[in-house]
């Protein structure tokens, strides 16, 4: 082996081997890789508790599903669910933070204490709004009291509004970590851009609708994809709020799958595991895509 | 009392004009926060019959300490906080190691596999995990209902997030550090060991608490995995507030909640400057 200066220069291959991957590698391929893999598979599949033998089925699964409306409405259930998650969970955070920009001593408490809902188990977040929410629940007391008036909303049994109410209480459990972001993309903007615009004469609303938002880009990409995921991925909060109902209008598609994983319809809660897979392949790569570009315009 | 003193402290760079700011903040947190909160404490604090039908009464005596007392014990709580802690340490300290092996090559290392390899590792973030054939897999392997399964699931889960996380700060170490020890004769392993592992302390700390956030408070792939097996404590809570025995008994799920949250409350507390900052660093480039 030739030392020569531009070897010695930069790092030699030998000196990063290759084999320091391979334990990552192997869990990765054998605890996600492959699991995804045999989505694929197993989807086309008659598996289920029922018999031992597993044979191809084709796509009776799709079929079956399709038919009987079960797999477009928790796609839809999970697409609204995601986008109305997305939509709050920022809204509130932005709220929050600009609310609790500067840095006392109160706002700096009260952003702690925001931050609590985000360190919850999301399971004990459904549990406790189940009680909220309940007919006779606090809230319509507190609803009552303001205005003088029996109230009695059930606010987790409207086929229509409840999906709504869900994607709040998720919105309400993130909403804490999505205010920090805010807080630390508020923090980026220098001050000679602010002192700029004031001196051009903007207003507050100006200020932040034509400076200070479209400067926050990072901090929305990084909600909004986090957002999407997180609930895409939703079941801890629904299963505590309304497992799926009423009427299947909360039911998440992984809701679903637990529900018939849980009654030995492997094969069927494979096939909308595969459809939720390709379901954020599709959504949730554009979509980064398209924020990120939007941040490069800037 | 003591917001005074800072304002007083304060002063001389603030006019004294009214805010109505500090209000209005004040009432969103009550509002927002405080409400549920209370639920929580006031209906943890009350007798079954009080607590039948949970408002925002406070209890007419005070059985906070009576309930802990059963959920504790009825409630198997010390098995699931250990079943919790059995499937989430080993889990944290797999995904931190084999995470920094992996992307220190990957984030030293230039060429077309290297970024496959990443491209692939990282995928992981977005995708969401197969649940069901996990399950068929484990099976397979012989790993269905044990903690190693689970670990292994939970490892495979985040190490894109370690990898991603990591590969990051590894590239903002410079190579200078790593070519001294080598000139000193160490090899990959010492090298890596003894000047890049304690480097990343820092990034390792973020992805230490975000990955305990996810493990700790995860009862979905637990349910799949070990559900029935192994209790932790969400599987625990979700046993207790979906059995018979325990329906309307919201002064138990609720003093279940108020323990079940308090270690990571405790820990929050104690490091909520490093938390705060470590979660908002990798967000906001």
């Amino acid at each position: 082996m030739s030392t020569n200066l531009a070897l010695a220069k930069r790092p030699r291959q030998k000196d990063h081997p290759l084999w320091f991957l391979i334990p990552a590698l192997v869990v990765l391929v054998v605890f996600f890789f492959v699991p995804t893999l045999f989505n694929f598979v197993y989807a086309f599949t008659d598996w289920s508790s029922f018999k031992s033998a597993i044979n191809f089925a084709g796509i009776d699964n799709f079929t079956s599903l399709f038919t009987n409306g079960t797999l477009l409405n928790s796609l839809k259930v999970t697409l609204v669910y995601a986008v109305l998650v997305a939509v709050f969970q920022n809204a509130f955070g932005l709220g929050l933070a600009l609310l609790l920009e500067r840095d006392t001593r109160i706002n700096r408490a009260v952003r702690v204490a925001f931050f609590v809902p985000v360190i919850m188990s999301a399971l004990a977040v459904g549990y406790i709004f189940q009680a909220l929410l309940k007919p006779d629940g606090a809230l319509n007391a507190i609803l009552g009291w303001v205005s003088g008036a029996e109230v009695s909303i059930p606010w987790l049994g409207d086929t229509t509004w409840t999906i709504v109410v869900v994607a709040i209480v998720h919105s309400w459990k993130w909403m804490g970590l999505s205010m920090l972001i805010y807080l630390a993309g508020l923090k980026t903007i220098s001050d000679d851009v602010l002192e700029a615009g004031r001196l051009d004469g903007a207003g507050r609303w100006t200020m932040f609708r034509s400076i200070r938002f479209p400067l926050l880009a990072p901090a929305v990409t990084f909600n909004v994809a986090t957002a999407l995921l997180g609930s895409m991925n939703g079941f801890d909060i629904v299963q505590a709020t309304t497992e799926g109902g009423p009427g299947g209008t909360t039911e998440l598609l992984n809701i679903f799958i637990f529900r018939t994983f849980g009654q030995g319809l492997f094969a069927q809660a494979t096939t909308m595991s595969l459809v939720l897979f390709l379901a954020v392949t599709i959504l949730a790569f554009p979509v980064i895509r398209y924020l990120r570009k939007r941040e490069d315009v800037l | 009392m003591s917001t005074t003193a800072t304002a007083v402290r304060r002063a001389p760079r603030r006019r004294f004009r009214f805010s109505f700011q500090p209000v209005a903040a004040i009432l969103v947190a009550v509002l927002v926060l405080g409400v549920p909160f209370w639920l929580v404490v006031a209906t943890a604090g009350k007798d079954r019959a009080e607590a039948l039908d949970p408002d925002l009464k406070a209890p007419s005596q005070w059985h906070l300490l009576d309930n802990f007392a059963t959920v504790f014990t009825d409630g198997k709580m010390l098995p699931a906080f250990f079943g919790s802690l059995l499937v989430m340490v080993p889990a944290v300290v797999g995904v931190l190691i084999l995470g920094s092996m992996a992307a220190w090559i990957l984030g030293r290392r230039g060429g077309r596999l290297s970024a496959a390899i990443y491209a692939l590792a990282i995928s992981g973030i977005v995708l969401p995990p197969a649940v069901v054939t996990i399950v068929l897999l484990l099976r397979q392997l012989g790993l269905a209902g044990t903690a190693l399964g689970m670990i292994g699931v939970y490892m495979g889960m985040y190490l894109s997030t370690v990898i991603f996380f990591v590969t990051g700060f590894v590239r903002t170490i410079p190579h200078e550090l790593e070519e001294a020890a080598r000139v000193d004769g160490a090899g990959p392993v010492r090298v890596f060991t003894r000047i890049i592992l304690p480097l990343l302390r820092p990034v390792l700390a973020t992805a230490t608490i975000l990955i305990c956030l996810y493990i700790w408070n995860d009862v979905f792939y637990a349910l799949f995995v070990i559900g029935g097996r192994i209790d932790t404590l969400p599987l625990n809570l979700y046993q207790v507030a979906s059995a018979g025995l325990y329906l309307q008994n919201w002064h138990l799920i609720f003093a279940y909640i108020i323990l079940m949250s308090l270690p990571l409350l405790i820990t929050f507390m104690v490091a909520q400057r490093r938390i705060i900052s470590g979660i908002t660093s990798g967000a906001v480039k």
